[in-house]
């Protein structure tokens, strides 16, 4: 191929939303993102453990593929949140086990750690450990210590990425279903939407839960299924004790890495996840139970010193992870159809490897399609937060106000957001081409809502400030999928009288 | 920077924090008025319903009437006020030395104050607090936030409602859209006795034919993108599902009306003492907390079931504050522990010298018939023909009568 190659992303999770990054790097490439819902990050980017995981948990033999780009993810996400200014903090993790006899397993980690090149990986005693996290269980005998585990704000980090590639030239293209991938002479050549036909050269197929469909589409691995593997979390509220300075977890089963207590980055205890798998056609599943509540409860109870009470509980709710056969990730470049790129099933441990994941596709693309990519003069690596109420000192606060006065109007009473900052979130996602300005975006977005009122205070005057900067009535304003009202209050008197009219 | 100082600020814009600021300006005390929110006014100023200002105007006032009354009087007596302006922090330095921060669009503010008066209201449990599982579309409210939508807003959130908690927002709120002629298919209640007072049982779901589920719970919410339906299950005693009973219920819209909790985590941050059971601060017969010179009135101190205790409350506070500002530096009273006995659920104030008469304000834990309420330490009693969870006792006990329990602490108790 010569001159400039068109390359279309399936999908804006922080698999697509990582590749689309990479590859605004290139003069050559002319990058489009496309996903189905109003936002960016919307399936399993959102709904998970938070987790960028040091790479001792993945097999070497079985999982190389995994092994070795969770390492690289690890060591990558380092740079690119400081470049994005994605919440993240390194406080490294814990395995804990509770009898002595599993301690045998606990070295097999640490002889993965030193396989997959991880680095300070060490088997920790009872006395060392509780020394290290007072939150932990007494009855906890040992435990396998990762320093290099961290803690990411997961649909942040998909935000500043896609930011960050628009900003680049990456065009997103939202509630954009993919109908068919066109291919012709065994080629490429553009992908049928909802929305219209996107002429393209290189599809990549980034689409989560829905990745075996869309390959499936390009007529490539048929057998190729994706289950849904349900995952429930729940968060405590930012008073609740214990508060774990690490990542804590419980030694994995074979289906799940165990069940994790971690403080977010935003200073709440989450707990999670449950794993139970889910038939192939329940990809929409996402509902909790009272009996995965009290499982992690039970749970966390093995490795916490205690669990708060259920009334500190501020939110529970599910993701599923993309589940592949074997457990192994489908990332190929075909040449029948030329041009297709598979990049499915990316389960566990996805989000931390995404950054090598990316780059890993962007060599399959030159050598498999010998592209000779020329990198951009302008690349711009940085891209900034949106400065935010909560985290400024009153100095800083007094500043942004008498600049700003919208930063002085405090809208979220939990998390003091103001209304700038919702403002900064409604212009940031017309900027990257949301085209519906959804509250659940902007409350992602900003933390508002995000409380222990759990945006029962602020909803409304969210969903008014959207309303004004879009011109939408305030009735139909989306929440996350649906509107906030379903008319004016005297809806049903005119439509009865109506009705009667007809009778 | 906005600097200035006062004798008495009053976080909260509500009828306590109104009625405290008329009463504080009336005692020549210098006092500002924070309210975070656009308006003053508060709660009351979304209820369109009547059923305020019976006791303190003689009068039944839709809450916009008694609140546009109560904000009137403020400002004939000239407070101080502003809005939009979101307290921060408060930071305490000595007993007549406190600073408030807080963010506003006319700037960041640090104010000194002598007393603080805390009347910031309670907020709504929602659907996590609840334990509502399944999955989580849109069209989940919570009662007061419905309200608001409907009544300052004009937007009606859906046709078909299920209401979860027999709450008196919640059963006011069935009989708002009921009114409005969208569907109440039902209110589900997990105890087996009504949350809400007995009037609005008749006038809100009687009058309207909205059936009243007791004893049963939303055990699942269902729908992909908006609410679809919610199953309903019978429970037993321990409040769990004892499998006997199950039914689903077509819906579109569910309203959570779980309750109220106190509002006082800026509180618990200096260090207040909070009590389990109200969810409010432990204060003394002045209604001062933990924290010497800090007030609180309302329902930030106990959740009320008439706005006219919260005005009672919030003027009591005031005239406190008054009082204590005046003779700060007099040895402090000696408190006697006010203990909850059999069927109590709560009770405010929690401590009492017994050198004045005090309003007690209390709940009890489940409905009883022809009971007394007696203080266990001096024998005083009171006959109720019923007493029930959704009203509050608000008895008056003379200071003689608290003096005689000499042993440190005061029970209160419903016996037969």
């Amino acid at each position: 191929m010569v001159g400039e190659t068109r390359v279309a992303i399936i999908g804006a999770g922080v698999i697509g939303a990582s590749i689309a990054r990479v590859l605004s790097r290139f003069e050559n490439l002319q990058v489009y993102v496309l996903d189905e819902n109003y936002d960016v990050g919307g399936e399993a980017s959102r709904a998970n453990s938070s987790v960028i995981h040091p790479g001792h948990e993945e097999d070497p033999d079985n999982q190389p593929l995994r092994a070795k780009l969770c390492t690289e993810g690890n060591a990558l996400w380092r740079r690119w949140c400081m470049e994005l200014e994605i919440p993240v903090k390194w406080v490294g993790e814990l395995m804990l086990f509770e009898r002595n006899e599993d301690e045998k397993e606990a070295e097999k980690y640490v002889e993965w750690a030193h396989k997959n090149n991880v680095a300070g990986v060490r088997i920790l005693r009872e006395e060392e450990l509780f020394e290290m996290d007072s939150s932990i269980n007494r009855n906890v005998k040992g435990g396998v210590y990762a320093p290099t585990a961290g803690l990411i704000s997961p649909f942040e980090a998909v935000v500043a990425l896609v930011e960050n590639a628009v900003d680049n030239g990456v065009r997103l293209l939202t509630e954009t279903r993919v109908k068919r991938i066109v291919v012709r002479n065994n080629v490429v050549v553009g992908v049928e939407t909802s929305k219209g036909l996107i002429e393209t050269d290189i599809v990549i197929n980034a689409a989560g839960l829905n990745a075996d469909e869309v390959s499936r589409l390009a007529g490539v691995e048929p057998w190729f299924r994706i289950k849904p593997r349900k995952g429930e979390y729940i968060i405590f509220d930012k008073e609740a004790e214990p508060k774990p300075s690490l990542v804590l977890h419980t030694m994995p089963t074979p289906i799940t890495k165990g069940v994790y207590a971690s403080t977010t980055v935003h200073g709440n205890l989450m707990i999670g996840p449950t794993a139970e798998d889910l038939p192939y056609e329940k990809k929409k599943d996402t509902s909790t139970s009272l009996e995965g509540l009290e499982h992690l409860v039970k749970e966390a109870g093995r490795i916490l010193c205690k669990v708060p009470p259920r009334s500190r509980i501020i939110k529970f709710f599910a993701g599923l992870r993309p589940e592949p056969p074997d457990g192994k990730w489908l990332i190929k470049a075909y040449s029948q159809p030329y041009g297709f790129i598979n990049v499915a099933g990316i389960r566990s441990p996805g989000l931390t490897a995404a950054p090598a994941i990316a780059n890993h596709v962007l060599s399959l693309i030159t050598e498999t399609y010998g592209l000779r990519l020329v990198e951009k003069k302008g690349w711009r690596p940085f891209r900034r937060q949106i400065a935010c109420v909560s985290e400024m000192d009153y100095d800083i606060l007094e500043k942004h106000i008498s600049e700003n006065p919208d930063y002085g109007e405090i809208i979220c009473f939990c998390n003091n957001v103001s209304r700038a900052e919702v403002s900064e979130a409604i212009e940031r996602m017309r900027r990257i081409g949301v085209k519906t300005i959804t509250f659940d975006g902007v409350k992602l977005r900003t933390t508002a809502g995000f409380g222990k009122c759990q945006a029962s205070r602020c909803k409304i005057r969210m969903a008014l400030l959207i309303s004004e900067a879009t011109g939408t009535p305030l009735c139909n304003i989306i929440m996350k999928k649906s509107s906030i009202g379903v008319g004016g209050v005297k809806t049903l008197w005119t439509q009865n009288k109506e009705s009667m009219k007809n009778d | 920077m906005i600097e200035q100082k006062y004798d008495v600020i009053i976080i909260g814009g509500g009828p306590a924090g109104l009625s405290a600021a008329a009463k504080a300006v009336e005692n020549g005390l210098k006092t500002l008025l924070l309210e975070n929110r656009e308006m003053l006014g508060g709660i009351p100023f979304q209820c369109v319903h009547t059923g305020f200002g019976i006791h303190c105007f003689k009068e039944d006032l839709t809450g916009g009437e008694f609140i546009a009354r109560l904000i009137d009087r403020a400002v004939e007596k000239g407070v101080e006020t502003m809005v939009k302006t979101h307290v921060l922090k408060i930071q305490v330095y000595s007993a007549l030395e406190k600073t408030v921060y807080a963010a506003s669009p006319k700037g960041f503010l640090k104010i000194q104050a002598k007393a603080i008066i805390y009347a910031a209201g309670a907020r709504e449990r929602h659907q996590y607090e609840i334990g509502l599982a399944g999955d989580r579309p849109d069209g989940v409210y919570t009662a007061g936030e419905a309200q608001a939508l409907m009544d300052v807003y004009g937007v009606l959130p859906g046709k078909k409602i299920v209401i979860i908690g027999s709450g008196d927002v919640g059963l006011i709120m069935a009989r708002r859209l009921a009114m409005e002629r969208a569907e109440v298919k039902a209110v589900i209640e997990v105890l087996p006795y009504p949350g809400g007072l007995t009037r609005n049982i008749v006038q809100c779901l009687n009058d309207f034919n909205i059936p009243l589920y007791l004893s049963h719970m939303v055990r699942e919410v269902k729908g992909s993108e908006r609410v679809e339906k919610v199953i309903v299950t019978r429970v037993g005693e321990d409040m769990k599902p004892d499998g006997s009973f199950e039914f689903e219920l077509e819906c579109d819209t569910v309203i959570v009306s779980a309750g109220l909790k106190p509002d006082v985590d800026i509180l618990e941050k200096i260090g207040v003492e909070t009590d389990p059971a109200t969810g409010g601060p432990v204060v003394n017969e002045f209604y001062e907390t933990s924290v010497p010179l800090v007030f609180t009135a309302g329902n930030a101190l106990v959740v009320n079931d008439l706005v006219d205790y919260d005005v009672e409350q919030g003027e009591a506070a005031a005239t406190h504050a008054l009082k204590l500002l005046g003779d700060y530096l007099s040895p402090r009273l000696e408190w006697r522990r006010v203990e909850r006995g059999r069927n109590i659920r709560l009770i405010v104030p929690q401590l009492v010298s017994g050198s004045k008469d005090v309003v007690f304000y209390s709940r009890v834990q489940y409905p009883e018939d022809n009971v007394r309420l007696t203080i266990r330490e001096t024998g005083f009693e009171k006959r109720f023909f019923k007493v029930k969870p959704a009203e509050m006792i608000r008895i008056m006990i003379p200071a003689e009568e608290l003096a005689k329990a000499r042993r440190g602490k005061i029970t209160f108790e419903v016996v037969r």
